[in-house]
């Protein structure tokens, strides 16, 4: 039972991977700022790894919820 | 392709042989200079030696020195050096009781040569969506790689075989995964890192004659999350090594900072009948191994089992998402 828990968080993980990947690569690759002439290409990177880095820290809490639902009676203190 | 199969077979033969043969003589190198641990799993108490990364490093420079001979490249050579730095870190953890940030921060630099060698691409690919190009964001991924896939292989290496037997059904998968993507080059190089954890595991698994130690555990990972860098696929290799990676957010969403693991209470206690249970300290960090002895205690044999077909069921996805990496929504 509690082997089967994993399983379903492994897979979970997983499916997290495929959806954070697509999110990566459709919303933030193509994303460009400041109009026309766009902004100095470091700083536009610069924004990008950092809307990047949130998303992967919004990935780690959506895992943590995760967690705390599958494994809601093994980690009860 | 005739030539690839061939070279796949001479590599995958002396990465084998050289370990299994290599391994007895450094046990007894081992026993005689009393470079031995006591394993506290068994009812003895019995020393067993340690550290066995010495044979795992020889076998891996072995094969792939091989596989250099016959398809030259610097994707190989960064395999080689980076491991080999991850060996010396790991040597260094063995002889001496380092703080939690030692390993991370020496195995960052270990993945400097393969920055030197150029041997990456700066595009990060996923399954089913494509990929982007990220120059300075993929540098840095490149130095986290190293000490994430390190010390997560390091983090599961706590009962006998665990970490040998997982890392050969991992770099087998990835090397599944390779083959599907026509990497056949670094197809073979993960080959070999199976074999040789496979040979490994023949004196790891329970009851263990030897343990790898962090410089055994240490180049099974770094070895693995360098394969991951030069044959381009990060995504998949940390989709093989789930497990793992789940083992090592458990216990750091429960600990809440990096520590080495023999500064941190005991999450398991071992009974009466010599079987592992759940302890019920609540400061005892959570990990894999405690929530599989959650509801029964198991021996240490049925444990690795358990984990190994968590391995098998995780290798299956990374070779699923291989396929994934061709289509396109």
């Amino acid at each position: 039972m509690i082997a089967t828990s994993v399983y379903v968080f492994v897979f979970a993980m997983w499916l997290l991977i495929l959806v954070g990947g697509g999110l990566i690569v459709t919303i933030v690759g193509p994303l460009s700022f400041g109009g026309p002439d766009g902004l100095n290409p470091i700083l536009n990177s610069g924004i990008k790894v950092a809307i990047a880095l949130l998303l992967v820290v919004a990935w780690i809490f959506i895992l943590s919820q995760v967690k705390n639902w599958i494994f809601r009676k093994q980690i009860k203190p | 392709m005739e030539n690839q199969i061939i070279v796949a077979i001479l590599v995958s033969i002396v990465a084998f042989f050289t370990v299994f043969v290599v391994t007895p003589f450094l046990i007894k190198f081992l026993e005689k200079r009393n470079l031995v641990v006591k394993d506290y799993h068994r009812k003895e108490g019995t020393m067993i030696a340690r550290p066995g990364g010495i044979s795992i490093i020889i076998g891996i420079i072995a094969s792939e020195l091989v596989l250099y001979a016959f398809l030259p490249s610097i994707h190989i050579l960064a395999i080689v050096i980076t491991s080999s730095l991850a060996f010396c870190v790991g040597i260094v953890d063995d002889r001496r009781l380092m703080g939690g940030w030692f390993k991370p921060v020496a195995l960052a630099f270990c993945a400097i040569p393969i920055l030197l060698l150029g041997a990456y691409d700066s595009n990060l690919t996923f399954p089913l969506f494509g990929s982007v190009t990220i120059p300075v964001l993929y540098i840095g991924l490149v130095i986290f790689m190293i000490p994430i896939t390190g010390n997560t292989i390091n983090s599961i290496d706590v009962l006998n075989g665990i970490a040998s037997g997982f890392t050969s059904i991992a770099s087998f998968a990835l090397s599944a995964a390779l083959f599907v993507m026509q990497n056949y080059e670094i197809a073979i190089a993960s080959m070999a890192l199976g074999f040789v954890s496979l040979a490994f595991y023949r004196y790891h698994k329970f009851p263990a004659r030897i343990f790898p130690g962090d410089s055994g555990a240490l180049v099974f990972g770094a070895t693995y999350g360098t394969i991951a860098i030069v044959g381009h696929v990060e995504v998949i290799a940390a989709v093989a090594l789930l497990p793992a990676i789940v083992n090592s957010f458990l216990f750091l969403s429960s600990v809440k900072k990096i520590v080495e693991h023999r500064q941190i209470k005991n999450p398991t206690f071992f009974s009466d009948d010599y079987k592992l249970g759940a302890t019920h300290d609540k400061d005892a960090p959570t990990t894999i191994v405690r929530l599989i002895v959650a509801g029964k205690p198991l021996t240490e044999k049925e444990i690795a089992s358990v984990i190994f077909k968590l391995a098998i069921f995780s290798g299956a996805l990374a070779v699923i998402t291989a396929f994934f990496m061709s289509v396109r929504i």
